[in-house]
Formats: structure tokens, sequence, C-alpha cells
């Protein structure tokens, strides 16, 4: 049983199931990727393991304790950051602010953790003192990125992270991921541009109809030829 | 040129001074429904008889001090009365809250509920301040009536024209500074105030950073009680306290909110300050005015009034009606459309 | 199911005719249909609100301003004109109220013709406010002279003197004028910004009633209008009905108020009928379904492409106009025109009490809501009374506190509506009889 996973997963937002029977789940310092065409659950998946919808069959495990039954605040005290894939910032609020807000929950000095965030996006240093919803579409990613950095989480889990961004905002914003990956966090991701995320994937799920399709390190998933051609476009 | 100056000093007296006043009274009221409304997403109708409860308790706790003896004169005995007020009102709201509206937040009830539910409260809140203290004019001021007189001005001056400035209207400004700055300060600096603007922009990122949306809406149920006391009290002590009044004050001070930008403390500033400048300057009678600057031939027989004060709710109406024609996120982009 | 919800609303309506019944043989005949009179309107005026709120989810906070509207209908339609009044200002007045007239096709047309910026702005400004003070210039003259006509019995224009049943239609067709150019303004922003509007209306058009006394004789009122039914004394001296009271058995004073009454009650009750008979037959038509798609789901309602806006005037402007005719009724029923009845707290929130209470969405539930608040509103305060004099009874005579609570019980009424409203709203939101 990996680090972080959602076992044999089932269930819907109450009306009919989304998921059956899926599963997922990333180790710490690992990056996992869940790809899929257009309503194959990918998101669904995610906010499975977060919480954000009822599962009535399988589990949810973090680190050996089963956290089925943890609100999604729950599980952000437990040390799971989530990255929503919309509004993920406070726009009237300056990113410091924001970045403040990430760490809400944590009553000790923070000002280390943020220091880390600036060292990972320094751009954001420089715009410290600006309204988050005046910075360009990837700066709101670092923003929101690094909001949910602010708590220490042991597991980060992104929506799309790179949705509505241009190919050299993705490539940047995709090497910050890697680094903090290396940094022992254990990270799942969402993502539309399957080949990219899979190119920088330790694991990847591809979903469909709510089921786990196929299952493998991203390399493999690449080289598999079924996979290149159904998912990845040739 | 003396014309000019005593015209001058005849609008300071008559405009500039009592909507000075006018305006921190509204704008104290309209930052109490903007953060209900940046946070619990209604319009609270219940604001204008929030207030009268407020004001009401003060006035009771000070026949209480004044029947003691205890007085801080120059300063009128409501000044120490009003944080037995706020409190009574604190705890006013938080039931209403306890027994009312959580109700309404669990159900994910739609805002047209909340704002009917709060037109029950006003119903109630209503009658219990008429059932207490009655419906009628009670005047509670004491202490020194004026910072100066028409008639010292006048002397000290030499002036034909004199402007009165009475305590309650240096001390309704001087309130409203302190208020405002120590509100802001709440909302920019600490970590409660900074998550009570986060909630407003983005509940559900809120959420998830781990804010309690209990402990938000608690906070913003005892800033609304303190501003409206506060609003209130001054009001009272400017005018006079009479429940029906505070009932009316809704309107102007919903027109404040709406101008500034529902939801934004700095817009409903302005637009208090915006709507009782606008009351007072169209309600005002310019015939003495225009006496000082025309020839004595063309002076005006008429009062030469725009709209009797009768209509002075038009007024606030009419910019109300203005800003959702051409701007309905007002002024300052407040959170709804 | 249905079976069910029609036993249940006979058997709630047998109640309320049970009541009103004690009623009349407890305190007695006259009372009794005075109050079902109250009640017939308060129906008409709660199925103009839950046309509103019932079919379309809109919160009017001005019901006070639109059944104004309708009474000061009442004065403009039946008062016998003031020919004096008219020869001095009547000019000046014609002439005021053609340059607003003009002063509004002016702006019209500017808005039209010159593109939108700050230029626009400020040419609209200048016509706005030049049409204005010209407007002043022959309108405060016309009034002076207007209201120097024998000021302690007219100082006002007076009306049409036409049959006052005549303004019910009137008021109606004012209110729904005025509800146009609200639900213009207000409509297709926010829930909340109607309500606000709405609210401001009614404290205009109550504050120009009080204040206008060339057109309405302000706080002064107006008393004496004429009525549609027979006057009591008439009827006492006809021989005709002197012979009905004595075959009937009972006094010819008592049976002429309560002629008059039944007369009322007669006509109300055709109104009523009617408005229920178009209401319901509009909600059940194709149009009544899209109103209920669209307040339940107002979003997908837009998106198949249903103008919701525009819908909501529709709804809107029928509901006050619904309003506006109970209002002229009111006025009818009480002979006389008085500004400052009018109070939020009675036009406005008892009538939105009313429809929650009955069960919005559903019109018998509108009339059923109209009748027990309004019973109740009656009933509350004799029982208030009785109440605090119980509860005070163990107290000293010339005890302040007791002279407080007895003068106080009349307030009780509105924590009473409030608490009512409250409650319902909690643990019952669909009302005594639920929308099927």
């Amino acid at each position: 049983m990996s680090f972080l996973s959602g076992e044999n997963m089932t269930g819907g937002y109450g009306g009919a199931d989304i998921l059956h029977d899926c599963t997922i789940g990333v180790e710490q310092g690992e990056i996992a990727v869940i790809v899929g065409p257009n309503g194959a659950g990918k998101s669904t998946a995610m906010k499975a393991v977060f919480g954000m919808l009822n599962i009535h069959q399988g589990s949810v495990q973090l680190d050996g304790e089963d956290i089925t039954r943890l609100s999604p605040q729950d599980r952000v005290a437990k040390g799971m950051g989530f990255v929503p894939q919309n509004q993920n910032v406070f726009t009237s609020m300056s990113v410091e602010e924001n970045l403040e807000m990430g760490a809400f929950i944590r009553r000790d000095d923070f000002t280390d953790t943020m220091a880390q965030v600036f060292d990972l996006f320094p751009i954001l240093k420089d715009k410290r003192r600006q309204p988050a919803g005046e910075l360009s579409g990837g700066q709101r990613q670092q923003v929101a990125v690094g909001r949910a950095l602010m708590t220490q989480p042991k597991v980060l889990m992104l929506d799309e992270p790179t949705a509505g961004v241009s190919p050299i905002v993705m490539d940047e914003l995709f090497d910050r991921i890697i680094e903090v990956a290396r940094s022992g966090i254990a990270i799942l991701m969402v993502e539309q541009n399957a080949r990219q995320a899979l190119n920088i994937a330790d694991k990847g799920y591809v979903l469909v109809q709510g089921r786990n399709r196929y299952t493998d390190t991203g390399a493999a998933l690449m080289a598999n030829p079924e996979v290149r051609k159904a998912f990845l476009g040739g | 040129m003396d014309g000019a100056l005593n015209s001058f000093l005849l609008l300071s007296n008559f405009v500039l001074v009592p909507g000075m006043a006018y305006g921190s009274q509204l704008a104290i009221g309209a930052l109490g429904v903007t953060l209900v409304y940046g946070i619990l997403r209604f319009s609270n109708f219940a604001h204008g008889d929030t207030m009268a409860f407020g004001t009401m308790a003060v006035i009771l706790v000070t026949w209480l001090l004044q029947a003691w003896g205890v007085s801080i004169s120059p300063l009128p005995t409501a000044l120490l009365a009003l944080p037995f007020g706020i409190l009574a009102t604190i705890v006013l709201l938080l039931l209403t809250d306890r027994w009312v509206y959580r109700f309404f937040r669990r159900e994910k009830a739609a805002p047209v509920v909340f704002l009917i539910a709060s037109v029950g409260v006003m119903f109630v809140m209503n009658g219990v301040v008429r059932f207490i203290i009655g419906p009628n004019d009670q005047r509670f001021a004491d202490g020194e009536r004026f910072i100066i007189k028409a008639r010292e001005f006048k002397r000290l001056t030499g002036m034909n024209e004199g402007v009165a400035f009475k305590t309650s209207q240096g001390l309704t400004i001087v309130t409203a500074v302190i208020v405002v700055a120590a509100l802001f300060w709440f909302l920019n600096r600490t970590r409660a105030g900074k998550s009570m603007r986060a909630y407003s922009d983005n509940e559900d990122l809120a959420l998830l950073s781990g804010i309690n949306p209990e402990r938000v809406v608690m906070i913003t149920w005892i800033l609304a009680a303190a501003l409206a006391t506060i609003a209130g009290t001054l009001y009272g002590l400017d005018k006079s306290f009479k429940p029906f009044t505070y009932f009316q004050l809704l309107l102007p001070i919903f027109a404040s909110a709406i101008v500034g930008g529902l939801g934004n403390p700095l817009g409903a500033i302005a637009g208090g300050f915006i709507i009782a400048f606008s009351e007072v300057t169209v309600t005002y009678a310019y015939k003495k005015f225009l006496a000082y600057n025309l020839p004595p031939d063309w002076a005006p027989d008429s009062l030469m009034q725009l709209l009797s004060t009768d209509y002075k709710f038009a007024v606030s109406f009419v910019i109300l009606v203005l800003v959702l024609l051409i701007r309905p996120t007002g002024i300052f982009r407040g959170k709804a459309i | 199911m249905s079976k069910n919800f029609n036993r249940r609303a006979v058997l709630l309506f047998a109640l309320m005719f049970a009541a009103l019944a004690t009623v009349g043989f407890a305190q007695s005949w006259s009372l009794a249909l005075a109050i079902v009179n109250l009640c017939l309107i308060s129906a008409v005026m709660s199925l103009g609100v839950n046309i509103q709120w019932g079919y379309a989810g809109l919160f009017n906070v001005g019901v006070m301003g639109f059944a104004a509207l309708g009474g000061v209908a009442g004065v403009l339609m039946s008062v016998p004109p003031v020919t004096e009044a008219w020869r001095v200002g009547g000019g000046g007045i014609a002439i005021s109220l053609m340059l607003a007239i003009g002063t509004i096709v002016v702006a019209v047309l500017a808005a039209r013709h010159i593109p939108p910026g700050n230029m626009r702005r400020l040419v609209l400004a200048v016509i706005i406010v030049a049409g204005f003070f010209l407007i002043r210039a022959f309108f405060d003259p016309a009034v002076e002279l207007i209201e120097a006509v024998e000021p302690a019995k007219t100082g006002f224009l007076g009306g049409l003197g036409l049959p006052i049943i005549l303004s019910w239609v009137v008021g109606g067709i004012f209110a729904a004028g005025v509800a146009w150019i609200v639900g213009k303004i207000a409509l297709g922003l926010r829930s909340d910004y109607l309500a606000i509007a709405t609210l401001g209306i009614s404290e205009i058009i109550v504050a120009m009633l009080k204040n206008e006394d060339w057109l309405t004789r302000g706080v002064k009122n107006v008393s004496g209008l004429p009525r549609p039914v027979p006057y009591e004394v008439n009827l006492q001296q006809a021989i005709w009905f002197q012979d009905w009271a004595a075959t009937l058995g009972v006094g010819v004073v008592e049976f002429s108020s309560i002629y008059v009454k039944l007369c009322y009650a007669g006509l109300f009750t055709i109104v009523l009928l009617f408005v229920l008979w178009l209401s319901q037959r509009s909600l059940n038509s194709p149009w009544g379904r899209m109103m209920r798609a669209i307040r339940d789901n107002e979003v997908a309602a837009s998106a198949m492409g249903k103008n919701v806006t525009g819908r909501h005037l529709q709804v809107f402007i029928l509901g006050s106009a619904v309003i506006g005719i109970a209002g002229a009724m009111l006025t009818t029923l009480d002979g006389q025109f008085t500004p400052a009845s009018y109070q939020p707290l009675r036009f406005t929130f008892i009538i939105w009490v009313m429809v929650i209470v009955g069960g919005s969405g559903n019109n018998w539930g509108a009339v059923l809501g109209g009748f027990v608040i309004w019973f109740c509103w009656i009933e509350a305060e004799p029982v208030g009374l009785w109440f605090m004099d119980m509860l005070t009874s163990g107290m000293d005579e010339g005890s302040g506190l007791r002279k407080h609570l007895l003068d106080s019980a009349a307030h009780m009424r509105l924590m009473t509506m409030g608490l009512i409203l409250l409650l319902v709203l909690r643990f019952s939101p669909r009302g005594l009889i639920p929308e099927k």
C-alpha cells in the first residue's frame, strides 16, 4: 500500500456513481499523475481522495491511517494540501496574505516556510504586496501552489495546475513541481496535458469512465502503444 | 469679499458640519451592513432595528448612570454606557444567529430566504424595542451641548455668520475616525480579520485553508453589533432616538453600502458621505446663501430649496437607482452584481 | 395525495369560518363582518404578493407603496373636482406635467443620439437639471394657489367625480406603472436589490402622498369618499328596509350596518374570486409552468433561452397591480384616505406573513393566510391586553411597571407576527396549504 492511497473507491456527488472501484496511490517524493479523456472522472477521483465527495465503497489511507471518514479540513490538518483548479487564490488579498492564509491552521512561526516558498517562486517575493487578482495566470498558479505548501504538507494534490497557461509557463511550473517532489513531498495531480505530465511522472493512472484502465510508471505508459494511440494522440 | 467668506461660513454651518456628522453616522451603519453582506451574503434588513436596540440599551444604562450621579461632563454620559450597550447587542445578535440564521446556513438556503428571515428578525427586534422603551422620542444627550456656539463664533471672528459646532457632531466625527481606523487595523493586520477577508473573498478556499466558518460568522456579528450600537448612539445623541426613525435609516444605509459596493468596507465609508452630503445639499434652503453672492435686487424671495426635507429619502433612492443603472457593483466594485 | 391535500384545505377553511362565526355569536355579527371584509381585502393583497413570491421568487418589500397607490386612485377617481382650484392652478399643473414629459422625451432622445461616454452623461445631467428648474418655476406657484383655496375644506384639485368602483381598476394601473419602472431598474440584478429598491419606492410614495397637499390634501386626509353601496342612514329611513328588518326581527340600526357590510363583502368576494380564478388559470397554464421552472432553476431556464428578466418583469407588474386593486378596495371600505395610516409593518410585512404562513406558491394558501393572519392580528390586541391584565393582576394598581406593560401590549403584536414568520419559515416553510 502506498503512502497515500485511495483503494477501490466507488461513489459520486449524490446522483449516479461516477467512480467505480477506482484505486489511486502515491509514494513520498514521487509524482503520480491521473490522465484520461474528458469526463473520465479524473478530478472526481482526486476529490474523493481529498474527501470532497462521498464514497460508499473503498477507503482512503494516509501513512497507514484510515482517513476515509475525515472532512477535507481535517485532512488538511493531517498533512494534505489541495490546489483547486479554479478560483484557487484570494484575489483581493496580497500574495503574502494568501500565503499567510495558507498557514492559517499553523500556530507556530511560519516565516521559514514562507521563505522557502519565495525561494521556490522568486517572482512572488517581488510581488508579495500585490493583490493576487492582479497577477498573470502562471503567477497565480504559483501563489496557489505556494498557499498549499504553507501547511508543510506531506502530500500535495493539484487539480490541472497548468490549465490555461502558456507552454513555456507550463514547463516552468512542472520544473517547480519536480523540485517540490524532490524535497520528499508526495505529489498527486490531474492533468489535461497528458504527454508532458507523464514525462515527469513516476506513476501514471489512465482513467476511463471512472475506472482504472492502465496503471504503470510514467515512462511505461508513454511507451505503451495502446495508451499512445488512444490517449496521447499517436 | 466679506460676502464670500460669510456665505462659506453659512454653508459650513448648515451643510459641511452637519453633513460630516451625518456622513460619519451613515458610514458606520453601512459598514455593519456591508460586513454582514460580505460574510453571510445577504442584506440585513434588521440592521436598522439592531441600531435601535443597541441605542436603547445605551439609553437605559445612561439613565441608570445618571440616577447614580455618574457623569463625565462635558462629555455625554452615553459614552460611558456605550460598552454596555455594545455588549447587550452582541449577545442579542449572537442569539439571533444561533436561533435563526445558523439553521438556514446549514440548510444552504437561498440568499432570499436569509433576507426574509432578517425581515422577521427586524419585526421581533422592533417589537422588543417598542415594548421596552416605547415608540416615542427619547433624548438622552447631556453634558456640554456645544463645542462652539454660533454667537461665540461671531464674537470671536467678528463675522456676520457664525459656525456652531455641537458636541455630538464633534464626538461623531472623532469616534468615526477611531472606529474606522480600528476596523481597518483589525481587517488588515490581525489573523482573525484576515481570515474574515479571506472568507468573504473565496469561501471554498477559506474552508480548504482551515478557516472555521462559524468563527468567522461569530466575529462578523460581534463587529456588526458594535458598529450598529455606535452608529445608533451617535445618531441618537446628534438628533434624537425614536424606533421608527431607525427603521427608516435603513434606506440611506443600504444606499450607502450599495453606492460604495456591497461587501467593500472602504466603499461603505465613501458611500455614507456621498449619501449624507447629497441629502444635506439638496434639502438645504439656499436663500441666504444666494443673498450674499448676488447683487441686492437679484436676491430671491423663495427659500430656494431644491427639495423639501420630507423627501430626503428620495435623495438616497435616486442615487441608489443611478448606481444600479450605471454601475451595479458600486464605485469600489463590491462583491455583488 | 391530491385528495388529502384538498381535504386539508377544506378543513382549514372550515375552521377559519367557524372562528369567524364564533366572533359573530360571541361578540357581534357586525364585528364579524367587519373582520371578514378586511380578511377579503387581505386575501387579495396576499394573492398579489403570492404571484410575485410564490410564482417567481421575487421579494417585494414595498407592498405598502403599491397599496397606497391604489388608495390614492380612490381619491382621484371619486372626489368631485374642486373647480376653483382647477381655475387658479390647473393650468400651472398642466404646464409642469407637459414640461416633465418634455424633459423625459428630450433626455431619451439625447441618450439615443449621443454615443455613450462622459459627454452623454453631461448632456443628460444638464437636460434633467434645467428641466427640474423649469418645472419648478411653473409648479410651485400653481401649488401655492391651489393649496390656498379653502384650505380647511379642500385645498386640493379634487378628483374626477366618477364612481369609486372605477378606482379599483385605476389603482391597479397606477401600481402596475410604478412596478414597471422599479422592475426595469432592479430586476436582473441580485434579489437584494429588488428588495431594497421596493423598500425605497414605497417610502417615497408614502412621503409624496403625505406632502403633496395639492393632490391628496396630505396629512389633512380626504374623508367622506362616495360609496359604491347604500348609506346606513338612508336604509334606516327606507320603508321597505324597516319592514324587512321587522320581518327578520332585528333592530333597524344593527341590520343596516350588517346589510352595508354584506354589500361590501359581496363586492370584495367577486373581486377575490375573479383574481383567484385568473391566478389559478395562469398558474396551471404553460406560462405558469414556465414561471415555476424559472423560479426553481434560474440558471437552467436562462440557458434554455428563456428571458428570465422579462418574465420576472411581467410577474412583478401583475402582482403589483393586484396589490394596487386591493389598496383601492381598502380606501373604498374606509371611506377615507389617510396617508399617515400607511405603515410598513401594517401593510408590507403582515402581508408577507400571510403568504408565508398560508403556503407560498399556492393561491388557496395565500387566501387562507390572508384570512387567518388578519383574524389573528385583530384578535391579538384584546387577547394581548387580557394576557397583560392577567400577568399584572398581582401588581399594585398604581405600579409604574404595570402601566408600562399594559401600554406596551399593542407592541406585542409586532413581536408575535415576527415570531410567526420565523417559526413558519423554519419549521414549516411550505405553509398551511403547501404548493402541490
